[in-house]
């Protein structure tokens, strides 16, 4: 069984979907969970149309439903796991009756997902942005992670709690350290015993706080406390929310450096563009995908006249600040991050291509990696801390419909395209069609529109023209834009840049407007 | 389900015919007016279960309207919750669907080679002259008549099928066919003035050795036929009927299975398979039918009869339908399945008509159902009807229509044994295989094994037609020679004088009149390159052109492999094209050549087809080649 949450893995994971559907060929069942009957809910066996951000009063009645038909894995809970008391009798309150309200999904429809869920041999959830881009959204994630512990679907083969990810290597920008409150391999930079390995390989000190993630970087250049950037492989004047005051505060730094295969519209605000090669065949290293996969790119074509490798940029900056680290040696580098990493540490160069990649963990050279991060869950006796429950409530979005916003506006991708576009709207499709605000029939009758006639979408910070298509697959109250082609539709002028303090992640998935004829 | 390639709507009669089936639908995501619920929530799940009524469905709309329109094709998508060009490639998979608009009334003519030897030739050409070109449609446009692979009908050459679409359909039989007996037939579909049955088996025509005071041995197969046959139960527990499941259930399934052991049972549809041993892989995974969820076995009868000139399943099952029933029943008994399919040829409406009525009887009597004889024994039976797919014979095509795919086969292994319909472990039988069952479990195994030869028990059906005295079905005692086969349907007809014999159908092998004394079992045919495949003797006098013959036959495998593999589908293109070349008198570069092509041909498709289709496509060529030196 597979449910997929806030996810239309069709259009945007079609190579996953592919597994998926081999899955399903084996009997496996897929749920969707969605606003929209995406084209991945016409697989499903159930499709529950839930309100935008109304996923945790879902989540909780569904872990309601189960703890109430008996069908909680009670060893696993209590072998594995801790805080079931509180979560048990935080979501006595979330009934079947009252998710039905908070969500609009029919109290049987949820009924069913859960049993479904709890009563399957193997079952897993996968979530992409309809999970993570609001303003709860580490809430969202734990509200699913209480339905993996209170079923034991987590820790083995074919269950687990899967966001999958949206680029072959996002898993590994992380792993590499590249957030706010990691060094490599997730070792925590307040850790004064991990930060000190570091700066003892590296002879240097290193900041002993956490940095800013990107929402406090766009809120630092308000204050002025952040003045100069350096973007890699980033577009954020197209992806950021409220796109209009992300402009400005782009457009008032005192210096930006932006570093991409293309000349993306942050590059046109640049004061300086390197052109950078291409990660999957102009350079060497390595990628990790959502499995955790850690896998070798190998350079099979050198890059254009001009445009250099990522590691010689970055080298040669070093260098002009001051700091000569030689020439660049991607397995040189690879190896230092093994000496600092433990779950890297037995991924050499030689194993990743003899084992075809290797999944981390890899503490040593004999480690074959872990096929699932959580199976020590399942061990006798248990190993590592018991995984808690969490306690999270429900909470609506934060930009509220009213008289005079009264349609939800949802964003998301389409087959076609990637993103904002950057990398995909220079090829043609034969299945793209312009962009367009999608709204289900009822509505297009309400307000008298005609198919293609265009509109003006205005929400709480801006508004924008685009033409109307009607689609089946929302309903009245509901509309949707793709995020992929500013230049025709700015869909990020009207998303609220409202932030998960968690995650520094805006609320893109949920914007009041409203519509009126032009 | 992504792909909308267009917004083509079903008309009321082709939602009508495709709600008789289903129910109304419930909700909009499945066809029905949009309501609240249906934008909180689409439960798809029973839709997606139900993949297998597509064929069903496309037969109630090929049936209701005379053709399936992008309409019709996107309701049943969304139906069965399936994507329309699913859809799509299963309609168009089967012939006997059309995916472009045509009258109602459609006149089958055979123009197969069994036929050719009784003139279907000139009947084509009369037919041209009186109703237009085959294809066109003729009668203001109410009706039309296409030509048509082998119908089954060999022993009433030449043959014709006549199938008039509506709220009421029919299928109505017409053998011996003649221009006007074509035309009126069609004429009164267009009228609604058809002939109450589809057809009536005529036992003298169809089995004249039945038919005879003295036959050639005692029947064992044909015995009820014979004796004016067995279409109702009264007639059939008459005739002995039931008393083979009767001693199967008094004996258990272990003993049972012991008596087939020693019968040396072989498959009757071609390939020669123990039918003990099938059925005892089934029976030794029973345990695990109860143990694991969605677990089942099945047990299937193939009655799928398309190889040209084979009609000998066609004549048991309208002739002594309850005797197959009975079959199956006992091999769900031993196997463990609950359930079984008869997948039965598209081209045989009174077969399907006695089936049907046969396993509504034994149902209401308890002879189906959930307590067999009070024996608390479950076992139900459905009929499929295929849509005129020849490859839809080989067992995992089989498997792959019923479960509402492409009839495309799978490879092997993994065997039907272990994974077979709906991947679930199957016991697949032909219907002669399963009428031979009942008569073994009475007299039991080992006098069974005694009749016909060591390495080949029993006595076996020929379908013998083309230029034979009296066409029909045969039953001899294995080991008898092609020669008494022969002599037993009155010699040879036409000119007299006999130049070839073609054993096995269009897979088989000719054979000369210098072989006819070779034994018909398994291993006589095989000493002489030979094969009985599904029992086809068909003869040619000395005045038939056998290179257009092979050109029929090349035709006949081009429009029929499925175009999986690569191998089959260039391979039988390029074979039919070196044919016309030769046969035309053009050859590329010599004939010397063009054999040595059509050589590497056959052996590229042996080698490497992964069903029986291509790699016998080149056999009946190669048997006449390296006999006859043709062509050189």
């Amino acid at each position: 069984m597979i449910l997929l949450w806030g996810s239309n893995a069709r259009e945007t994971h079609p190579i996953f979907f592919h597994h998926l559907l081999k899955g399903m060929r084996n009997s496996a069942e897929l749920y969707v969970v969605d606003p929209r009957r995406t084209s991945s809910a016409r697989w499903a066996h159930l499709w529950l149309g839930l309100d935008v951000g109304s996923d945790i009063s879902l989540a909780n009645a569904m872990g309601r439903e189960i703890i109430a038909s008996g069908l909680a894995n009670e060893r696993f809970i209590q072998h594995a796991t801790s805080g079931f008391e509180a979560y048990k009798a935080h979501v006595e309150k979330y009934t079947l009756e009252r998710a039905e309200c908070d969500t609009g999904v029919p109290a049987e429809a949820i009924r069913k997902a859960a049993r479904a869920y709890a009563s399957a041999p193997r079952a897993q959830i996968c979530w992409t942005l309809g999970i993570t881009e609001h303003h709860n959204a580490v809430d969202n994630v734990v509200a699913l992670i209480n339905l993996a512990l209170l079923t034991g679907h987590v820790g083995r083969y074919g269950s687990g709690v899967n966001p999958l990810r949206g680029q072959n290597n996002v898993q590994g920008g992380g792993d590499m350290g590249a957030i706010p409150d990691r060094l490599t391999g997730f070792q925590h930079v307040e850790n004064d015993q991990l930060r000190a390995k570091f700066e003892k390989a590296w002879n240097v000190k290193l900041q002993s706080k956490s940095g800013w993630h990107l929402s406090d970087m766009f809120e630092a250049m308000d204050h002025g406390n952040l003045t100069r950037l350096y973007v890699l492989g980033e577009n954020p004047a197209d992806s950021e929310a409220d796109r209009r005051r992300a402009l400005k505060r782009l457009g008032g730094l005192e210096f930006l450096l932006v570093q991409d295969l293309f000349y993306t519209k942050t590059a046109e605000l640049a004061d300086v563009v390197l052109p950078a090669a291409a990660g999957a065949f102009e350079s060497e290293g390595t990628v990790t995908s959502s499995e955790r996969r850690v896998q070798r790119v190998r350079r099979t074509v050198p890059p254009p006249a001009g445009v250099r490798d990522d590691l010689d940029i970055v080298f040669d900056l070093a260098r002009r600040l001051g700091h000569d680290w030689g020439t660049p040696d991607p397995e040189a580098i690879w190896n230092e991050l093994r000496s600092l990493s433990p779950m890297h540490c037995g991924m050499s160069y030689r194993r990743l291509e003899e084992m075809g990649g290797i999944q981390w963990p890899c503490y040593d050279e004999s480690h074959p990696g872990e096929m699932f991060l959580h199976g020590r869950l399942w061990s006798e006796p248990l190993i590592g801390p018991r995984a808690p429950f969490s306690v999270v409530e429900f909470e609506p979005p934060v930009d509220q419909l009213d008289e005079q916003y009264p349609i939800r506006l949802t964003t998301g991708r389409r087959l076609d395209d990637y993103n904002t576009g950057v990398q995909t709207g220079k090829y043609s499709s034969p299945l793209r069609r312009r962009e367009a605000l999608d709204v289900s029939p009822e509505d297009g009758e309400r307000y008298k529109l005609r198919e293609g006639e265009q509109v003006l979408v205005t929400s709480r910070r801006g508004s924008l023209v685009a033409p109307v298509r009607f689609d089946s697959a929302l309903r009245p109250g509901l509309a949707f834009l793709s995020v992929h082609a500013h230049d025709q539709v700015a869909t990020n002028d009207l998303t609220i840049d409202a932030v998960d303090p968690k995650s520094g992640t805006s609320e893109f998935k949920a914007t009041a407007i409203r519509i009126e004829r032009t | 389900m992504d792909l909308h390639l267009t917004n083509a709507r079903a008309t009321a009669e082709e939602r009508a015919a495709v709600d008789s089936d289903l129910g109304a639908p419930e909700s909009s995501w499945q066809g029905a007016q949009r309501q609240t619920v249906d934008t909180r929530a689409a439960f798809s799940g029973d839709a997606t279960n139900r993949r297998h009524r597509l064929l069903p469905l496309l037969h109630r709309i090929q049936n209701r309207i005379g053709w399936i329109s992008p309409g019709a094709v996107n309701y049943v998508a969304l139906r069965l919750n399936v994507a329309p060009a699913e859809v799509h490639g299963v309609a168009s998979f089967y012939g006997m669907f059309s995916l472009q608009p045509r009258p109602r009334v459609v006149a089958h003519v055979c123009d197969d080679i069994a036929c050719f030897t009784h003139g279907s030739d000139k009947l084509c050409a009369e037919l041209e002259r009186t109703l237009g070109a085959a294809a066109f449609p003729c009668s203001d446009g109410r009706a039309i008549w296409l030509r048509s692979q082998c119908l089954g009908l060999c022993e009433r050459a030449p043959a014709a099928l006549v199938t008039s679409a509506g709220e009421k359909s029919y299928e109505r039989v017409l053998a011996p066919a003649s221009a006007e007996a074509v035309a009126s037939l069609a004429e009164d579909a267009v009228y609604g003035r058809l002939p109450a049955e589809p057809d009536v088996l005529n036992v003298k025509t169809s089995a004249p050795q039945a038919a005879r005071k003295n036959g050639f041995s005692p029947l064992r197969l044909l015995h009820r036929i014979a004796q004016g046959g067995a279409s109702t139960l009264e007639a059939y527990q008459k005739l002995g009927g039931y008393r083979g499941l009767r001693k199967a259930l008094e004996l258990g399934p272990e003993s049972t299975l012991r008596e087939l052991f020693a019968s040396r049972l072989l498959g009757r549809g071609g390939a020669a398979f123990p039918t003990a041993q099938k059925w005892e892989a089934l029976f030794l995974q029973r345990h695990l039918l109860s143990e694991k969820r969605g677990r089942a076995h099945y047990v299937v009868c193939n009655a799928d009869e398309s190889e040209p000139g084979t009609f000998k399943d066609r004549i048991l099952m309208e002739g002594d339908p309850f005797a197959v029933l009975e079959g199956m029943t006992i091999g769900g008994f031993v196997t463990g399945a609950r359930r079984g399919f008869i997948y039965l040829r598209g081209e045989y409406p009174l077969a399907a008509e006695r089936m049907q009525q046969a396993i509504k009887t034994a149902t209401e009597s308890g002879f189906l159902g959930d307590n067999i004889l009070g024996n608390g024994l479950q076992f139900d039976v459905e009929i499929r009807r295929g849509a005129g797919a020849y490859i839809c014979g080989e067992e995992t095509a089989l498997f792959n229509s019923i479960e509402g795919y492409r009839g495309e086969p799978r490879n092997k292994p993994p065997f039907p044994t272990q994974s077979g319909l709906f991947r679930q472990p199957t016991a697949v039988n032909n219907v002669e295989t399963l009428v031979n069952v009942p008569g073994i479990i009475l007299e039991g195994g080992a006098s069974y094994a005694r009749v016909g030869t060591k390495d080949s028990a029993g006595t076996r059906l020929f379908c013998l037609c083309g230029h034979v005295a009296q066409p029909g079905v045969y039953e001899i005692v294995m080991g008898s020679t092609l020669r008494q086969l022969i002599d037993l349907a009155g010699g040879v007809a036409g000119s007299g004088k006999l130049q070839a014999v073609l054993l096995g159908g269009a897979a088989g092998t000719f054979v000369g009149p210098e072989e006819l004394d070779t034994p018909l079992t398994f291993e006589g045919t095989r000493a002489i390159g030979a094969t009985l495949g599904s029992g086809v003797v068909m003869l040619f006098d000395h005045t038939v052109d056998l290179r257009h013959i092979l050109l029929r036959i090349a035709g006949f495998f081009r429009h029929e492999t499925c175009g999986q593999c690569v191998p089959c589908r260039v391979g039988v293109v390029r074979q039919q094209e070196a044919l016309l070349r030769l046969v035309s008198g053009k050859p590329l570069g010599s004939a010397e050549q063009e054999i040595t092509l059509l050589r590497e041909i056959g052996q590229a498709m042996r080698d490497a087809s992964i069903c029986g289709l291509g790699q016998t496509a080149a056999s009946a060529l190669e048997s006449a080649v390296q006999r006859w030196g043709l062509f050189l």
